[in-house]
Parts: C-alpha cells; sequence; structure tokens
C-alpha cells in the first residue's frame, strides 16, 4: 500500500484531510499528533522515511485573492523521502496566526535543525525544544519576517547607508 | 593561575576561497579543530520573495543565479515543477535538448568546484586548464543561447530556442578538448603526493550522518550510499541514456574529488548519447516564401495580406534565431495558453500577435490550476527541489527551493571535528558551496 | 605650475611616473560574492588574460592592496563587512563596482540587497553587465589606469534622494516627457 493509505490507516482520526495532486501524496495533520506521526514515519520498516528532505511553510494570507479562506494563516511543511523503498510523502500541519507554535523534528532528523531555523527567521513560526532557535539568513537586527505576506518585498532595513 | 581556552578563529565572509560568502567561526586548540560554528545569510537575495511578485515566465532569470555555476539545471527544475502542475507534456526533441544542456552546466561545475580547490591546495595550473576547459564549454552554451553564465534558455512547455546547424561539431570538438583537459587534471593531481596526502582521511562523514542530515549528491554518494535523482525517479530522457552513477566507499575529501571527476566523463558520455540519439527537427515543409525582417512583415499584415505571408520567413534579431516556424513543433509544447507562438506569427497575423500579448501582459499569463507540486532533480550539488504553491494567478503564491548545499553546510562542523585546521580548506572545497543556492 | 617653472615640470613628471607605474602594478582585493565571481575568475585566466595589463596578481589581504574589485551582490547583512574591509584599504584606493547588482541593485529590488555600493562606499569605476563579458571587465580596467594615471579618486557617495552622485546613463532616468522628447530629437 502507498505511504499515504497507510498513514490513514494508522492514524484516521489525526488526519483533517489528504488529497495526491498531480502524483505527490499529501497528508494534513493535527498539530497535536506530529511528533508521533514523524516517530512512525521513521520508525516502521514499511514507510522507513530515512530522508527528511524539505521543511518550509507557507503563509495563505489573502489567498487566492481572498476567494479561498483557510482556518489557519500558515502551513508547515514537510517533504519525506525514503531511499530504501523510493517513495515520498509530503505531511503538512496548520499553524495559527495568534499563536505559532509547533513541535520540533530537530531530534528524530537532524537535517531539521537549520531548516526550522530559517522558517523562524522568514515566517515567526517557534518551534518547542529546538535548541538553537536564532535568525539564519538574516540579521539579528532585523525586525519582522521576510516571507510573510504582510511585509513588503521592498522595505528596506539597512544597517548601514541610506533606506532608500 | 594560568588558564587554557580555546581560540575562535573567525573565518570572516569575504576570505580567500573563492567559493562565495560565508563565515566560519574556528574553536581551535592548538591546530586542532574542536567545534565549527557557521553563519550563512550574506547572499540572501531573496529569490523567494521576489518569485512571487512576478508571473512564472518571469522567473527564470531569478532561477539562474541560484546555483549559477550551473544555471540550466536550476532553469530545467524550475520549468519541470510549473509543468507538472500545468499538466503538460513537453516533446521529445525539447527533453533531449534539456537534458544535453544541463549535462552541460553539471561539467561546468564539477570544473569550477575541482578547480577551485586544487588551486586552494596550490595547484595553480590545474585550475587555469579547468577554466580553460570551462570556456570551451560556455562558447558552446552561447552558440545556442545566447549568453555565458546566465542563459534562462529554457521556457515552460520547452526551450527557447533550437540547435543550430553548427552544433553538433563543435560540440564534439568541444568534447574532445575537455576530455584532454580532465587527463591532464589527473596526471598533475591524482597521484601528486601533496594533493593525496592533504585529501585522504580529511573531512570524513559517515553514511548514517549524511543521511540523517538529509545529504545528497557526490557528498552522500562518496560515503557509499547510491542515491542519484536521474536513476531513482527518472525524469527527461534519462531512463533512454546509459550511464554510470560513480559511488565512493570512505567518505573523505579524497573519494569526493574521484566521485566528481568520474561524473564528469559520465556526463560527456551523456551528451554524446543526446546528440546520437536527438529525434530530427520538426519536419515541415520548407517556407518557400521570401525572407523579409519583422518590421516588414507587419507592415504587410497591418495592410491584410496574411495569406500571403504564410509561406515568408522572418528575418529576426540574432537573439530570437531559432524560435520560428521551422523549428517550433520540435522545442515547444501544443499548449496555445501556455507557449508563446512562432514568430512568424507573432509579427504576421493578428492571432499570433494576441495570444503573444495574453502571455506576456500583467494580469494574464500563464494561470496554472490551484495545488502544489514539488519536483526534484539532479542538480550537481545534490537534489534541487522546487515546491510551487499556485493560487490559480498568474503570480507563484509561494515558490521553495530546496537547495542541495543547505544540508551539506550544516554538516559540515561534524566532518571538520578533529581535523586540523588546514584541513579546512580542502574540506571546504570539496562541499562546493554556492553561496547564491545556499542564501537564496 | 607651469611647463617653464622648472619645479612644476619636476614634480609633474614625477607624478606622471607615479602614475605610470601604479596603472600598470595593479594589487586587486576581489571582493567576490556571486555569480560575478565566475565572469571574474574568467577574465583572470587564460581567456581574456587580466595579467598582461599587470592587474592578475589579487592580494587577499585589504592592507595590501590598492583596487577593492566589489564583484557580485552586497546584501545589507554583507555592507558592514564591506565598509570596513574599504576602511582598511591604505591610500591611494580606487573601487570598481562589478556588475550591475553592485552599480545599482541590479533586478533585486528587495528587503535584503543594497542598491549600489557607491550610497556606501565611494566607486570610480562602474562595470554594468550581469554578468558583465570578460571584454566589458578588460575595458572598465583600462579607462581604470586612465584614472590612476591621471591620480583622481572619487570620494563622494551616492545620495538616493538627491539622485547626485552616480553617472546618468545608470540612473534609470525613463519619464513619459523624456521619451517623447528623445523621439523628437530623432526626427
Amino acid at each position: 500500500m502507498t505511504p499515504l493509505e497507510r498513514v490513514q490507516q494508522q492514524f484516521a482520526n489525526g488526519i483533517i484531510e489528504t488529497h495526491a495532486f498531480r502524483g505527490d501524496e499529501t497528508v494534513l495533520i493535527r498539530p497535536a499528533c506530529l511528533r508521533s506521526v514523524a516517530n512512525f514515519l521513521k520508525d516502521s520498516p514499511e514507510l522507513d522515511f530515512n530522508f527528511l528532505m524539505d521543511l518550509t511553510a507557507v503563509d495563505y494570507l489573502f489567498f487566492a485573492g481572498g476567494r479561498v479562506q483557510k482556518e489557519h494563516r500558515f502551513e508547515l511543511v514537510v517533504h519525506f523521502y525514503s531511499s530504501t523503498h523510493n517513495h515520498r510523502l509530503r505531511l503538512k500541519v496548520p499553524v495559527d496566526e495568534k499563536n505559532p507554535e509547533v513541535d520540533t523534528l530537530s531530534d528524530i532528523w537532524s537535517s531539521a535543525n537549520w531548516y526550522e531555523r530559517e522558517v523562524w527567521d522568514m515566517f515567526g513560526i517557534k518551534f518547542k525544544g529546538h535548541p538553537n532557535l536564532k535568525r539564519i539568513l538574516m540579521y539579528e537586527e532585523f525586525q519582522g519576517h521576510a516571507l510573510r505576506k504582510d511585509y513588503p518585498f521592498d522595505k528596506r532595513q539597512p544597517l548601514i547607508g541610506p533606506a532608500n | 593561575m594560568t588558564q587554557t581556552r580555546n581560540m575562535l578563529l573567525n573565518v570572516g565572509p569575504s576570505h580567500p576561497a573563492m567559493h562565495g560568502v560565508i563565515r566560519m567561526i574556528l574553536e581551535l586548540d592548538g591546530e586542532k579543530i574542536k567545534d565549527v560554528d557557521i553563519e550563512m545569510g550574506y547572499l540572501h537575495r531573496a529569490f523567494e520573495k521576489m518569485c512571487e511578485t512576478v508571473m512564472y515566465a518571469q522567473c527564470f532569470p531569478y532561477t539562474d543565479r541560484l546555483n549559477y555555476v550551473s544555471p540550466l539545471i536550476n532553469n530545467v527544475g524550475f520549468a519541470m515543477t510549473v509543468e507538472k502542475l500545468l499538466g503538460i507534456e513537453v516533446p521529445t526533441r525539447a527533453q533531449y535538448i534539456r537534458v544535453l544542456m544541463s549535462e552541460i552546466s553539471r561539467v561546468t561545475d564539477h570544473l569550477t568546484c575541482v578547480g577551485a580547490s586544487a588551486m586552494e591546495l596550490g595547484a595553480m595550473s590545474v585550475f587555469l586548464y579547468m577554466i580553460k576547459a570551462r570556456e570551451y564549454l560556455w562558447e558552446l552554451v552561447e552558440e545556442i543561447t545566447g549568453a555565458r553564465l546566465t542563459i534562462s534558455y529554457v521556457r515552460i512547455g520547452g526551450v527557447k530556442a533550437d540547435l543550430t546547424p553548427t552544433f553538433d561539431e563543435n560540440a564534439f570538438d568541444k568534447i574532445a578538448e575537455v576530455r584532454k583537459v580532465l587527463i591532464e587534471a589527473d596526471e598533475l593531481l591524482t597521484r601528486n603526493r601533496i594533493f593525496f596526502d592533504r585529501m585522504k582521511n580529511t573531512g570524513k562523514l559517515t553514511a548514517q550522518q549524511a543521511i540523517d542530515y538529509g545529504v545528497t549528491g557526490p557528498f552522500l554518494r562518496c560515503t557509499g550510499v547510491n542515491y542519484d535523482v536521474r536513476k531513482a525517479n527518472p525524469y527527461l530522457v534519462y531512463d533512454k541514456l546509459d550511464f554510470e552513477v560513480p559511488v565512493g566507499s570512505t567518505g573523505d575529501n579524497l573519494d569526493r574529488y574521484f566521485v566528481r571527476m568520474a561524473e564528469m566523463e559520465q556526463s560527456l558520455r551523456i551528451i554524446e548519447q543526446c546528440l546520437a540519439q536527438i529525434p530530427d527537427g520538426p519536419v515541415v515543409a520548407e517556407l518557400t516564401g521570401e525572407v523579409m525582417t519583422a518590421a516588414d512583415m507587419v507592415d504587410h499584415a497591418k495592410m491584410g495580406e496574411t495569406e500571403a505571408l504564410v509561406e515568408d520567413e522572418v528575418l529576426l534579431d540574432p537573439t530570437l534565431q531559432g524560435s520560428t516556424k521551422k523549428y517550433y513543433e520540435g522545442i515547444s509544447a501544443d499548449k496555445k495558453s501556455v507557449v508563446l507562438p512562432a514568430k512568424e506569427n507573432t509579427y504576421g497575423n493578428i492571432e499570433g500577435l494576441m495570444n503573444h500579448f495574453k502571455l506576456v501582459m500583467y494580469g494574464h499569463g500563464i494561470k496554472p490550476p490551484v495545488g502544489e507540486v514539488y519536483t526534484a532533480v539532479e542538480g550537481a550539488n545534490g537534489e534541487l527541489g522546487f515546491y510551487i504553491v499556485s493560487d490559480g494567478r498568474d503570480n507563484p503564491w509561494r515558490v521553495r527551493v530546496h537547495p542541495p548545499c543547505f544540508p551539506i553546510m550544516a554538516v559540515l562542523p561534524i566532518c571538520l571535528k578533529g581535523d586540523l585546521m588546514a584541513d579546512l580548506v580542502p574540506t571546504f572545497g570539496s562541499v562546493n558551496m554556492i553561496a547564491g543556492e545556499l542564501d537564496r | 605650475m607651469s611647463l617653464t617653472s622648472p619645479t612644476g615640470f619636476l614634480t609633474s613628471s614625477v607624478k606622471d611616473a607615479l602614475g605610470w607605474a601604479r596603472k600598470f602594478s595593479i594589487f586587486q582585493y576581489p571582493f567576490v560574492t556571486a555569480c560575478c565571481g565566475m565572469e571574474y575568475m574568467a577574465t583572470n585566466c587564460s581567456h581574456y588574460d587580466q595579467d598582461r595589463f599587470g592587474a592578475g596578481f589579487p592580494r587577499f589581504s585589504p592592507r595590501q592592496s590598492d583596487v577593492l574589485f566589489v564583484v557580485g551582490t552586497i546584501s545589507h547583512k554583507m555592507a558592514p563587512v564591506l565598509k570596513t574591509v574599504f576602511d582598511q584599504m591604505c591610500e591611494p584606493k580606487w573601487v570598481v563596482a562589478f556588475g550591475v547588482c553592485t552599480c545599482t541593485g541590479g533586478f533585486y529590488d528587495n528587503y535584503s540587497t543594497v542598491q549600489g555600493i557607491d550610497t556606501i562606499i565611494p566607486v570610480d569605476i562602474y562595470i554594468p553587465g550581469c554578468p558583465p563579458r570578460p571584454e566589458n571587465v578588460l575595458d572598465g580596467l583600462i579607462k581604470l589606469q586612465d584614472k590612476i594615471q591621471k591620480g583622481e579618486q572619487s570620494r563622494t557617495l551616492y545620495d538616493p534622494r538627491t539622485k547626485i552622485g552616480r553617472p546618468e546613463e545608470l540612473q534609470s532616468g525613463y519619464t513619459i516627457e523624456g521619451h517623447i522628447k528623445h523621439i523628437e530629437t530623432l526626427s
């Protein structure tokens, strides 16, 4: 069975929705069961997702010009790959705007460490239990989170020089 | 009371190793490295934010500058992701052209990496020879795309222009030259006592650590794990080509050097097979009318003589050659809502002009369905993944690049622990960190 | 200082000799960040040799160099480092802005890119291009040599509010009225 069906079988009540648009299997789960799903993905032998390929976030503020309303503002998106079975899965976790906090995955896969720092830097989503949550791409004096939709793309905060 | 403390050495953002801007703070006990703290972000150019402000076709120049030594692979990755989102197929000839140009980019990337890291170890001549070989390949790239480095050659639905008639013989000549350079470099480096001693047993990495940190590409293959996106999930025409994937065993710098040299040879083999297997250009009846400039064609079309223009050929600016009706079917997918029309149609009749306008005006253009996709291609450093979220409008909602050297830089402190300070130079050189890709 | 006065002739020919010596022994500090670095390497190597101009050996320390080649995009995180390196150089020093990202910011009009390094340090030669071809670079190098011969150095920063301090060709002065005037001059 495909990874999506296996996850659906195991965590039927933790899943909000699934889809396989253009062949990419995706599952949207509740934030509370993120760690148990992650441990299951890593440890179960028929899934064996040993690569955490990518961890990022998407900001859905004013999506599609406001025609599509989602209940949560951010979504954390994690891409997994298994080199033994050669299959992939995408895991999505909704994150609230008022309290943007998720559990960390950096103790299960070490690659998540720097990806989570980047998500904190660009989106402002905090990770509970992360050993070193600092900015990674921007400098510490930068105010705001750059990839959020309400941050204008040309608002410069120079350390030296004019702010044209 | 005397106290001994470790020394903090700052290998600052601007440093002689010409790979890019990164800051490493080494904690040294004498000459041994105890810990490395890496600070990046000095070349953050907001690729992801800029892509959200422009249309899909305008993102290509930004993708060029991600991994600027192998720009075509980035272009191909982005185009494949958008095509997967749209659900369109690219003609076979365009796929072969994409593979051909990707492999040329891969060779230029490995030439730059091995050349620059050899120069940092003192082998100045090898650097000059490899840059000479890279110039030959850039001349080849310039013949088709018009630019040497930042080419923006791939379009959504195909490529921009077809191969020139003299490309085949030029390519075979240049490949022979590059092979000579590779043999020379091999003779100079591989059995060189200094090179061998500096690269052997430095920067070691185990397969378990590499997988845990999500490392892919030559850095992973040198530890013994055989994962290459071209073999695992074949895309374009890689399943029809015969090539091997070199895999190392010990995970040190010398294995990475060997993996890269072997990969260059395999890429040259792929280029030769592509040139042999590529399907011929489109079988379009030769245009028998006169050849006229674009301005004349527009004037005739304005007078209403569009039927008389069907047989005529347009004389284009050199930068636009290759996208006329003769080559059109081979290089572009058959979907009017995505691909720009052939130039005779753009200049010669109103339907073609309207098609062109609808694709380039703000607010119009390519509008994929609402959804999200992730596609991975094999970049020169590893798996280059593009994740695009579309909201149905003409600007992408979110474009995310999975940079192959991001996890490699995360695992670099582990490679360096216990090594001497001088081993930083070959290890960092073999990482092939491209700051444009790392910081985006 | 006229040609007839003996002191004038002597000092000006010493100045010329110094200018000649300096222009043919350029020690560059290549402050390489991004894609233009690849074209910088290509200009330095065998096909488009920079060494025949005397500029072939980069000095990787600002204390020992006299021309600062700023190659590639400068982000706001990198700008203080650039200023520090420039301040560490000894007189006489010149700055070359290599690539359009250093001239005006290029097409990176966003929150993290400096819109032209002449807002931070004074620039002598602008070499636009994305990346500039090696022939452009050598042209810029020859113009730099002319400047070194005359002993001229740029000392002004660019002020984006008043738009003073940057050559006309780099300013995007496109307005509809200017365009209409330009068309009128053609006919």
